[in-house]
């Protein structure tokens, strides 16, 4: 198997097979970040050009680390010192990154598509680093790393999501990629967060369904993902936080509804005692600091994919630093969402 | 002289389909005969229409020229030679420009560049408000004087019921069309598409088909009132439609327009590509359905194109960002044959009437293949196959989503006051 796209912009289109192998990839990455030295030359002279259009911490420095972390150079693009602000369109901003010579353009965006609309245009690989309220591909990764290490396997699992999926991209993603290995969905949230057209976004067959009480939600869920209530975007509506404390607030006391192993997942940063308490967040149930290392490992395997290209056939450049037993096993064939552990 | 020989004469307004002669003297009609019933001379120019089919004028109710303001995207010369090659001898033209076409100057400015630059008759169409912004009422009479056949906010509704009601009052008092473009903008904020599972999915804003069809219901209610011609542009939701059908019955009168994007795109068929972002936005499946009974059964009136032209580097941009509006001069015919005509759903007849007779009655005058009456006619194949090329066109604009799309049934020729402004 290899990965057939030039580009990933959404994790949509992506077979359950693809997706498999995306992780299998992710897996001796995640060994190097055990590792005291951390650096690979695999992409020793290649150049990763960093756009990010809309502000973003974590994912810009994860990006970022992983392109060092192979060996690669980055060029970094902020929206601050953009000259969008002059007026510049989005298409002669990045044409000017391009003619830089970057082998690859990782890009973050407010509206959604911009990843997809700036791809036709340009003829190096494209990571979308989130795009709107449309995909997260890089997030739905490491999320689905993240279970599939907690949970063996990602097969036939309750995941309830809580907040507002409407404006989500990491919802998004995290459907399109579960979906595919049967996962159920139940998504709670105040009612206009949660419009009736998500039941219907996943692949044919997909179950989704919303729930407007959460502990209807929780109940019997394998892994709980709690979305940021974002105070730097708007909603739509604004909802008053005493309301949403009061109604989706995920609490110790609440979480005891879903399965006694359920893990809780949170794209980050967390607004604590807001839509988490504190006590959740740091509970043994949280994965929220394992999702931020499977975020380097899931983004050094992309940028090494599109980059040079891998094939399971060939060695992975991880390889002389793993340890014995950690190679992806062939298992990973005959059960698509078998944990390679 | 000019005569039309051999053509199929298809004219709603006299119910005629049979072989016919028309003979073109100046810019009036002279006679319509039998084949082979009308003498000529060596003076006489021929047009030969074996096969093809020769119909009134086509108007257009719904087009932007962008002159004056935005001769980037498009100008009066350009527009209305994209307009010829799509069969339209008459195109009217909204006041969204820059300035808005809200005071007699204006209407004169463009009526005076149409007369030196246009190929087809440019009709310009008024604000209703000052400036569009639907505050006071802007001033009807004297453009009427000048030249107006109606009046709009096109780009979006008359601000509030009140001064909607005002306009209407006073439009009805001068016997003039008042044109909407039905929107609640409030439901509409921030959208750039239908509000839908697609819309959902793609991540973009959409706004309910309740976002026009609450104006609608507004806009007829307020025709009853004021007992004011409203005619609907661009009508997309089968709510709207279901409001028009229900004033048509309670003998308001009230018309509506539909676009041929309308009838044959859907909201499933966006991408993230502003060649699919138009204002009202590609509707639901059951909408498109809805609107080609509308189109077949008489409660729509009109097949208008909106063509709205935009040049690249304003089209061509993130999704979110782009302005609203595609080409439609030159498919509109084509798209009409292929979704109405050629899959049985529409006679060639009724379809000719909503680009002749129709959009005539809405604006109150007549459109007809008869002796004395201005020679604009419209002359086509219904069967001829060939492919768009939007980089062919005399539009500055490349704007269009059907490019490269494969038609069967073209505009041969068009000609106004009896002369050949377009041949294929």
């Amino acid at each position: 198997m290899t990965y057939r796209f030039r580009d990933l912009l959404a994790l949509e289109p992506l077979s359950a097979d693809e997706l498999i192998f995306l992780l299998d990839q992710s897996r001796p990455f995640q060994a190097i970040q055990r590792n005291p030295l951390k650096k690979l030359a695999t992409l020793r002279g290649k150049t990763v050009a960093l756009a990010f259009f809309e502000n973003s911490t974590r994912t810009r420095i994860s990006f970022g680390t992983a392109a060092s972390r192979l060996g690669a150079d980055t060029m970094n693009l902020q929206a601050e010192s953009s000259s969008l602000k002059k007026g510049e369109s989005l298409l002669d901003t990045v044409h000017t990154l391009n003619a830089m010579k970057p082998d690859c353009l990782v890009m973050r965006h407010a509206a959604s598509g911009a990843a997809d609309f700036v791809a036709r245009h340009l003829d190096i690989p494209v990571i979308n680093a989130g795009d709107g309220t449309h995909e997260h591909p890089s997030q739905g990764l490491l999320d689905a790393l993240t279970i599939r290490d907690r949970k063996g396997s990602l097969a036939n699992l309750h995941v309830t999501i809580l907040g507002d999926i409407a404006h989500s991209r990491v919802a998004r993603s995290n459907i399109h990629l579960l979906s595919k290995f049967g996962c159920r969905f139940t998504l709670c949230g105040p009612a206009m967060w949660v419009p009736r057209e998500l039941e219907s976004i996943g692949p044919p067959g997909a179950s989704i369904r919303r729930v407007f009480r959460i502990e209807e939600a929780l109940e019997d869920a394998d892994v709980v993902l709690v979305l940021r209530v974002q105070t730097e975007r708007l909603h739509e509506p604004a909802l008053p936080a005493r309301d949403y404390i009061l109604l989706y607030q995920l609490s110790a006391e609440r979480l005891r509804l879903a399965k006694s192993d359920a893990i809780i997942l949170h794209p980050g940063p967390m607004n604590r005692g807001v839509e988490i308490t504190p006590e959740v967040a740091d509970g043994p149930q949280s994965c929220v600091l394992e999702q931020v290392t499977n975020g380097i490992a899931v983004r050094m395997a992309l940028l090494f994919l599109l980059l040079v290209g891998g094939s399971e056939e060939e060695a992975h450049p991880a390889a002389e630093m793993q340890e014995p037993g950690e190679r992806p096993s062939t298992d990973a064939k005959k059960d698509p969402s078998h944990a390679a552990r | 002289m000019l005569l039309v020989k051999n053509g199929r004469v298809i004219d709603p307004a006299t119910e005629t389909d049979a072989p016919r002669d028309v003979l073109l003297d100046g810019d009036k009609i002279a006679e319509l005969a039998q084949p082979g019933g009308i003498p000529q001379d060596h003076s006489t120019e021929i047009f030969d229409a074996t096969g093809l089919i020769v119909a009134p004028g086509f108007i257009d109710l719904h087009a932007h020229l962008r002159e004056p303001g935005q001769e980037s995207s498009e100008t009066i010369e350009t527009g209305t030679r994209a307009a010829a090659r799509g069969g339209f001898t008459a195109v009217c033209c909204m006041p969204n420009t820059k300035p808005v076409n809200d005071n007699a100057s204006v209407t004169r400015f463009i009526l005076d560049r149409a007369k030196s630059t246009a190929s087809v008759r440019v009709w310009p169409i008024g604000a209703a408000s000052v400036g569009s912004k639907g505050e006071a009422i802007a001033e009807i009479a004297a453009m009427k004087q000048a030249g107006i056949v109606a009046v709009s906010d096109d780009g979006k509704p008359i601000a509030t019921a009140k001064l909607a009601r005002q306009v209407m009052d006073y439009c009805r008092s001068q016997d003039l069309l008042v044109i909407e473009h039905s929107e609640d903008v409030s439901l509409a904020a921030g959208a750039v598409m239908r509000e839908g599972v697609a819309s959902t999915r793609l991540g973009l804003p959409g706004m309910p088909a309740a976002a026009e069809s609450v104006c609608v219901a507004r806009d007829v209610q307020l025709a009853e009132l004021t007992g004011a011609r409203l005619h609907v542009a661009h009508l997309s939701a089968k709510a709207s439609l279901e409001q028009v059908r229900w004033a048509k019955q309670r003998g308001l009168r009230v018309t509506c327009e539909v676009t041929p994007h309308h009838f044959t795109l859907i909201d499933e068929d966006v991408r993230y590509d502003s060649r699919y972002k138009m204002n009202p936005p590609l509707a639901a499946s059951e909408d498109r359905e809805a609107l080609i009974v509308g189109l077949a059964d008489g409660t729509v009136d009109a097949i208008a194109t909106d063509h709205a032209p935009h040049e690249a580097a304003l089209k061509d941009v993130e999704f979110d960002r782009a302005p609203f509006g595609i080409l439609g001069f030159e498919t509109a015919l084509a798209i009409s044959l292929e979704q109405l005509v050629h899959t049985g759903r529409l006679s060639l007849a009724r379809m000719v009437a909503l680009f002749t007779t129709g959009p005539a009655r809405v604006l109150g005058i007549e459109r007809k293949i008869t002796a004395g009456q201005p020679a604009d006619l419209t002359i086509f194949s219904a069967t001829r196959q060939w492919t768009y090329d939007v980089k062919q066109s005399p539009s500055k604009s490349r704007n269009s989503p059907f490019d490269a799309r494969a038609f069967q049934g073209a505009p041969m020729a068009t000609i106004v006051a009896g002369r050949i402004i377009y041949k294929m």
